[in-house]
Order: C-alpha cells, then sequence, then structure tokens
C-alpha cells in the first residue's frame, strides 16, 4: 500500500473507534423526564402513543461493550489492521499457511511415509494404499484417463496389458515424475499422399480390418523403408520410443480409415504432464502403484 | 468497580444539560425459599433430566459411548446409530419439531419449558440451593452481604462459590465430554494429556456455567434469551400462565387471623410479600402478566402456603388463563392447539419413519465427464461410472455392485477385485459397464446400479443412472 492508503486505513479504523466510543458517551444526554413515571426517562420519541425509554445500560451490557473496544485496540496492536503497520506479532496469512501446511505435510509423512520405501508390486497389494492411490488418481489423473483408466482419445488406456512405454513399476515411475512427450512425426511431406493412403491399407490389415490388398501389399513396402524405423519390422512397436505396437487393434487416435490416413499424414504430438513438481514422492508411488494394479483388475460377466 | 458514574451538570449553550448515569447494575434479587406442588414438579422433572445429561456419556453402547458428537470424524453416534454429515437433514428435522413442540407447549401452558425445564433456570436453582446451604435463607443472605467482611462471612462466601465450581466443572466437564469422550477427557486432564482445545472448552464452560447461573441468571432470560423474546407472541387469551386473582384478591392489606375481613371491603390477599420475595425474576405477580415471568410457579407455591395458614382457599395466584379469570372457563379445544399438535404427531410419525427405514449403506453415482460420453473398444460400448459407496454400518463390509438394465443387453463390469470398506468409510470405486454395440437399441437407456454387502445381503442402495451410447 502507499502511504496515502496506508494512512486513509488508519485514519479511518481510528475514526470508527472514536465513534463508537462517542456513541456510547454521547448516549448519556437526559432528553426528557417521563411524565408517568418519574423514574424513567424517554427520548421524546413518541410514535401513535407508544413513547421509547431512554433508560441505562445494564452494567453487564456496558462491560462487555468496553471490553470489546478495549479488545479492538488490543487486537490493532497485535495484528495487522492499521494500514501498512504489520502487528507486533508479526502475524501474517502466508505464515499461517506456511505452518499449517507443514502440519498437514507431517500428517502426509505419517500417513505416506510407510510406502516410501516398499516396492511398489507390495505396495499394489496393500488395500489402503490402493485406496489412497485411488484417491490421487481420481484428483489428478482421471480428467484425461477416465475415472477408470480406460483412456480417452488421445488418451491413453492404463487397464489393458499393452503399454506405450512400459508397464513395469520403474517405467511406470518414470513416466510419473518426468512426464512423456510422444511425437509421430508427419509422414505426408516424405511418403506422399499415395504413400499415405497405401500405408494406411497396410496399418489396417495388419489389425484384421477391412482393407484393400492391393494397396496394403504397396503399403507394406513404404512401412519397411520409413515406419519401421521407429515400429519395428514387425510392426510391434517400440517402448523405448513410445512407439505403439500397430498390431493389436488397440488405438489412441481411432481405427478408421480416415484417422489412420492422418495419422500417417499430419502425425500425431501427445504429452503426459510430468507430476513430480505436482505431487510429493510418496504420492507419486502409490498412484504407480494403484496404475500398476489397474491391468491386474477381474472383468465380470452378468 | 463502582456501579455508577456519578451524574454532573453542564453548561451548553444556555440551556441547561444533564447527564445521567452511563449504566445500571441489577439488583441483586435475594430469594426466598419456598416448598410446594411446583416446586416438587421441578425437582422430579429436573433430578433424572440432569442424571441423563451427567451419566449417558459414561454408558457404552457397542464399543463406543453412548452419545459421542465426534466432530473430527464427523459421526454422530447416538446409541445404536451412527448418523453422518449426509444425515444432517435428520438433525434439522429434529430442530425444527423442537421448535414446533416449544410452539405448543407455549400456546398451551405458556413460558413453563423456562421455568421448569431450560437449562439456566435449572442450574440456577441448583446455584440457589448452594448459596442457601452455605448463606441461609433471604434475610440471612441480605444480612450476610451487608456486613463487613469477617471471618465467618469469607468462609460462607467461599464455601458457596467452592460448591457452584465444583458444579460448574462437572457440567463442563460432562458437556465437553459429550464431543471429547467423556473418559478419555477425564483421563487425558488428570494425566496433563489433553488436547489443548479440550481444556479450553472445559475452563470455558466452567466459567459460562460459573458466571450464567452465579451471577447473570434472570438477565440471561431478560436480555440474551431469543426465545423468551418470542414466546410472548404465542400466547393468546386461553393460554396457562400464572396470574394473580385481583378479584378475589382486592382490597390487600394486613389482617388478623380468622376475623371477618369482607366485611370490612378487604380481599384475601394480605399483602405478605411472599410472592415477591420468592420471585426468580423480581416481579410483583399481583400487577399483572410480566415479560419477565418464565411460568415457574413459585409465588403459586408461596401464596397457597400462606392460604393454607390463613385457613382461606388456595388459588388466589394459579396457573389460570386471561380467558378463565372473565369468563370462569378456558378454551382448550382451540385451532392453533390443534394445528401445532397435528402438525407436530405428522411430523414426529414421518421423522421414526424416515429413521427406522434408514439403510446403512448409500451409493451415489456420477457417470464420468470425459470428453466423450461413451467409450468404444472392440465392438463393445463402455460407460465409465464412480460409484460412491458410503457404509454407515458399525462393521466393516466387502461389497459388490451389480447392474440391472434392460433386457436383451449383456452387462459387464470391471472394477476393483475387492471393495472393502471399514465402518463409517466412503470409498469412490470406478466401474466400466460394457455392452455388445449391435444390442443396443437406443442411444440412451436406464440401467440401475446396485451396491451389496457380500456377507450382509441386506445392506443395499440401489441407484438410477443412464447408459448412452453411440445415435441409433
Amino acid at each position: 500500500m502507499t502511504t496515502f492508503w496506508s494512512l486513509w486505513v488508519i485514519v479511518l479504523t481510528l475514526a470508527n473507534l472514536a465513534l463508537v466510543c462517542w456513541v456510547l458517551f454521547a448516549n448519556r444526554k437526559v432528553a426528557v423526564d417521563d411524565q408517568q413515571e418519574p423514574g424513567n426517562q424517554t427520548t421524546g420519541h413518541v410514535y401513535d402513543g407508544i413513547e421509547e425509554y431512554d433508560n441505562p445500560l445494564p452494567r453487564w451490557w456496558f462491560l462487555m461493550f468496553v471490553g470489546s473496544l478495549v479488545f479492538s485496540a488490543i487486537y490493532l496492536v497485535i495484528y495487522p489492521g492499521m494500514g501498512n503497520f504489520k502487528g507486533v506479532s508479526g502475524w501474517t496469512s502466508v505464515g499461517e499457511l506456511n505452518r499449517d501446511q507443514e502440519k498437514a505435510m507431517e500428517k502426509f509423512d505419517e500417513t505416506f511415509g510407510k510406502f516410501a520405501e516398499m516396492p511398489i508390486e507390495e505396495i499394489a497389494q496393500n488395500r489402503d494404499a490402493l485406496k489412497m492411490g485411488a484417491r490421487i488418481f481420481a484428483n489428478n489423473c482421471s480428467v484425461c484417463h477416465g475415472a477408470d483408466g480406460g483412456g480417452n482419445y488421445g488418451f491413453p488406456n492404463l487397464t489393458d496389458s499393452d503399454w506405450l512405454y512400459g508397464g513395469s513399476p520403474e517405467k511406470i515411475l518414470e513416466t510419473l515424475y518426468k512426464g512423456r512427450q510422444g511425437l509421430m512425426p508427419p509422414q505426408g511431406p516424405i511418403i506422399g499422399e499415395e504413400g499415405v493412403r497405401n500405408t494406411a491399407e497396410y496399418v489396417l490389415s495388419l489389425n484384421g480390418l477391412e482393407h484393400n490388398a492391393e494397396m496394403a501389399a504397396a503399403g507394406k513396402k513404404v512401412f519397411g523403408q520409413v515406419c519401421m524405423a521407429c515400429h519395428g519390422m514387425d510392426a510391434k512397436g517400440n517402448q523405448a520410443l513410445g512407439a505403439p505396437n500397430l498390431t493389436d487393434n488397440i488405438w489412441l487416435y481411432g481405427s478408421s480409415r480416415e484417422q489412420i490416413q492422418h495419422t500417417i499424414r499430419g502425425g500425431r504430438s501427445n504429452q503426459m504432464p510430468a507430476q513430480d513438481d505436482k505431487l510429493r514422492d510418496d504420492k507419486i508411488r502409490l498412484v504407480a502403484a494403484y496404475v500398476y494394479s489397474l491391468s491386474r483388475q477381474e472383468e465380470v460377466e452378468q | 468497580m463502582s456501579d455508577l458514574i456519578p451524574t454532573r451538570e453542564e453548561q451548553e449553550g444556555d440551556g441547561e444539560v444533564r447527564y445521567r448515569m452511563l449504566y445500571e447494575s441489577e439488583d441483586k434479587i435475594y430469594t426466598r425459599h419456598i416448598r410446594g406442588l411446583y416446586t416438587r414438579i421441578r425437582k422430579y422433572t429436573g433430578l433424572p433430566l440432569l442424571a441423563a445429561f451427567f451419566f449417558i456419556p459414561w454408558i457404552n453402547i457397542d464399543g463406543h459411548q453412548a452419545v459421542h458428537f465426534d466432530l473430527p470424524e464427523r459421526k454422530f453416534h447416538i446409541l445404536w446409530a451412527t448418523f453422518g454429515p449426509q444425515d444432517g437433514f435428520l438433525l434439522a428435522w429434529i430442530l425444527i419439531m423442537s421448535a414446533f413442540a416449544l410452539f405448543a407447549v407455549t400456546t398451551w401452558l405458556g413460558r413453563v419449558w423456562c421455568g421448569f425445564t431450560c437449562p439456566q433456570t435449572v442450574w440456577t436453582m441448583m446455584f440457589m440451593w448452594a448459596e442457601r446451604v452455605c448463606q441461609g435463607d433471604r434475610a440471612k443472605r441480605m444480612k450476610l452481604d451487608a456486613a463487613p467482611m469477617s471471618a465467618e462471612k469469607a468462609l460462607r462466601k467461599s464455601a458457596t462459590y467452592a460448591i457452584w465450581i465444583f458444579i460448574a466443572l462437572a457440567t463442563a466437564l460432562a458437556f465437553v465430554g459429550y464431543f471429547y469422550g467423556i473418559r478419555d477427557l477425564v483421563v487425558d486432564l488428570a494425566t496433563f494429556d489433553a488436547h489443548p482445545q479440550g481444556v479450553f472448552w472445559v475452563g470455558f464452560f466452567t466459567l459460562a456455567t460459573f458466571f450464567n447461573a452465579g451471577f447473570m441468571r434472570e438477565q440471561v432470560c431478560k436480555y440474551m434469551c431469543p426465545y423468551a423474546r418470542f414466546q410472548s407472541v404465542m400466547y393468546d387469551r386461553d393460554t396457562l400462565a400464572v396470574y394473580y386473582d385481583a378479584r378475589r384478591g382486592e382490597t390487600r392489606g394486613p389482617r388478623k387471623k380468622g376475623i371477618d375481613y369482607k366485611s370490612e371491603g378487604m380481599g384475601d390477599c394480605i399483602d405478605c410479600y411472599w410472592c415477591v420475595q420468592v420471585c426468580p425474576v423480581d416481579i410483583d405477580i399481583r400487577d399483572g402478566m410480566q415479560y419477565e415471568c418464565i411460568n415457574c410457579g413459585l409465588c403459586v407455591d408461596a401464596c397457597n402456603s400462606v392460604m393454607d395458614k390463613m385457613a382461606y382457599p388456595r388459588g388466589l395466584i394459579r396457573f389460570t388463563s386471561e380467558d378463565e379469570l372473565e369468563t370462569g372457563k378456558t378454551n382448550y379445544l382451540r385451532p392453533r392447539l390443534f394445528g401445532y399438535a397435528f402438525v407436530l404427531v405428522a411430523m414426529l410419525a414421518l421423522f421414526t419413519h424416515q429413521v427406522a427405514t434408514r439403510s446403512p449403506i448409500e451409493a451415489e453415482v456420477l457417470r464420468d465427464r470425459g470428453a466423450r460420453l461413451y467409450r468404444e473398444y472392440r465392438g463393445d460400448i463402455q460407460n465409465v461410472y464412480t460409484v460412491k459407496i458410503n457404509n454407515m454400518d458399525q462393521a466393516a463390509h466387502e461389497f459388490r455392485i451389480r447392474v440391472e438394465g434392460k433386457p436383451g443387453h449383456e452387462y459387464s463390469l470391471r472394477m476393483p477385485r475387492q471393495i472393502y470398506l471399514e465402518a463409517g468409510e466412503i470409498y469412490a470405486v470406478p466401474i466400466r459397464v460394457s455392452v455388445p454395440k449391435e444390442q443396443l437399441q437406443d442411444t440412451k437407456h436406464d440401467i440401475d446400479i446396485i451396491v451389496e454387502a457380500v456377507d450382509k445381503p441386506e445392506l443395499t442402495d440401489r441407484h438410477q443412472t443412464v447408459f448412452i451410447g453411440p445415435k441409433q
């Protein structure tokens, strides 16, 4: 605050306190003595023949009033309230927040501490840990990956056994900590429109989907020249690069002819945000264990 | 503390301005002790209630305190039931019913709640008993207060305060015990291990009780209590309240016992002032009904005992109504009372039904709000739901979830292997419901999601939600 506004606040605050004191003491003036009951005074106001008494306050009420004035004065000395004056206690809301956060952290240490050293596979067997992991997942991950972890268009399914970067505890932790930057480079300019169409047919054929065999045969050549660098000769993908398996009929961007062509022609860019600056280490471990357990859930037919 | 700021006079302009006292302290009320019907009623209704207040926390049911308002856990244990935040509306209904009960009783019997069962009155009466035991009755207490300080006075006063503090402390412990857990509280306090907040509140309620029942007394009813303010609105001409029968009593005056006072034009009131001396709010009931009167009946007892001594008929001051004083009859059958009674009984019945049929399991279902309404996966249409299960039972259970939908659909579910909830736990379980695409006939159709405890299938809750698929 500038000095002006600081003074503005101080003057207003003190003026109000003074005003309240004045109101309390100024009311001692006796207006009119009551004609019928000489012991009582009235304010002199009469409405429809009803008069307003103006008798002294009860002592306890007066003491409470004075007490609150004294409280205000003491408060303004101890706590910030007078413009730029910080108060002698040095209290700030940020300081209180930090104290509360420290307390919360201590509580977290108590709750999560025992999982800091536990292997992920073991945490995934712990009922309470999975519940905590599920809650953290619901708060932080389910927006993209779905409440059940089943993924969405452009967001991988975490409940199947198909992993872009690997499903071992170490890999899951790595994904969570550092995030992932998935990139399928645009191939349109390199292999031309005909190449795009042919390759799309080949990818369709890999999954046993309806395709044009002639174009697919042409596409296979293009695949062997360009795509295999990442996706491998057998098109089973490469987890070191995050290149998906193209033979398992699991799709991040859809399996229609147009969608596949689009992916090949324009490429895809995708990002899993890093969580190490968002979540505490022990929370990340719990989420990792939960994700690890997701692909081990059971299907119930009814 | 002097209780007056001396008046002074000042000149202001040419008119004379006078100042008066800034505040005034209440006169202390010295009540005379009296025995009688209404004192007995108060005693025999008050003692069981007090006993209940003090001892209920010590009773354990199902391994927890009989009545325990566990705020940190957000659970209210009341006898065999446990209530959570989602039962807040029940609490609201209890409060609404209590308010209605107060309206009904006030319309019928005036401020009997104030006079007989209000804690402010009951505790004040306890404190007055302590005063009487240590300092004697009215005249003795007045003399003692007027006398200079002496060893005897100091002893009598401190004995009074000691009893007061004892009662106040017991009250505070019991009250805080309802929230803290009485056994823990007593043990923690004794071992100096109690939570600072617990210590603070015990101290706070001790002091509050001490000052309220010791010094504030009737001023709470006169200046602070909101009920006292609006109960007067519920009085009508047939409300039973303490009245002085002026027609019988006037002209008042002292007389010898047994003379024929009526021929001298006197009424039954002998102007002995007992009714004023016993009054805890220091009014003269013979001036007619006043807003301070709490219908405690002490003046009725006092007057009746005097009437007995004088061998006059009882009831010069009695519980009666304005109507009865004028026409000789109180009209009990009035629409107002019927209305209150009817509404009260109806609410009570509904409330009882609601509590009796409360399922200790509650499930809520939220459809997943993803980018798409449904997911297509290998010929199946999938919808994802979050099922929030609240286990309000006293025991832990394992749960299973089923789906009931339209015939001709094969629903398959995917969910965690084990859904196990501790007593009182709330847990959100994501489930995935899949239907083969070719079976879907509608873009959307209703399905029921059923949650039940594996070991106790009667603990169940079903929730209707909607399954959305591609446009048909």
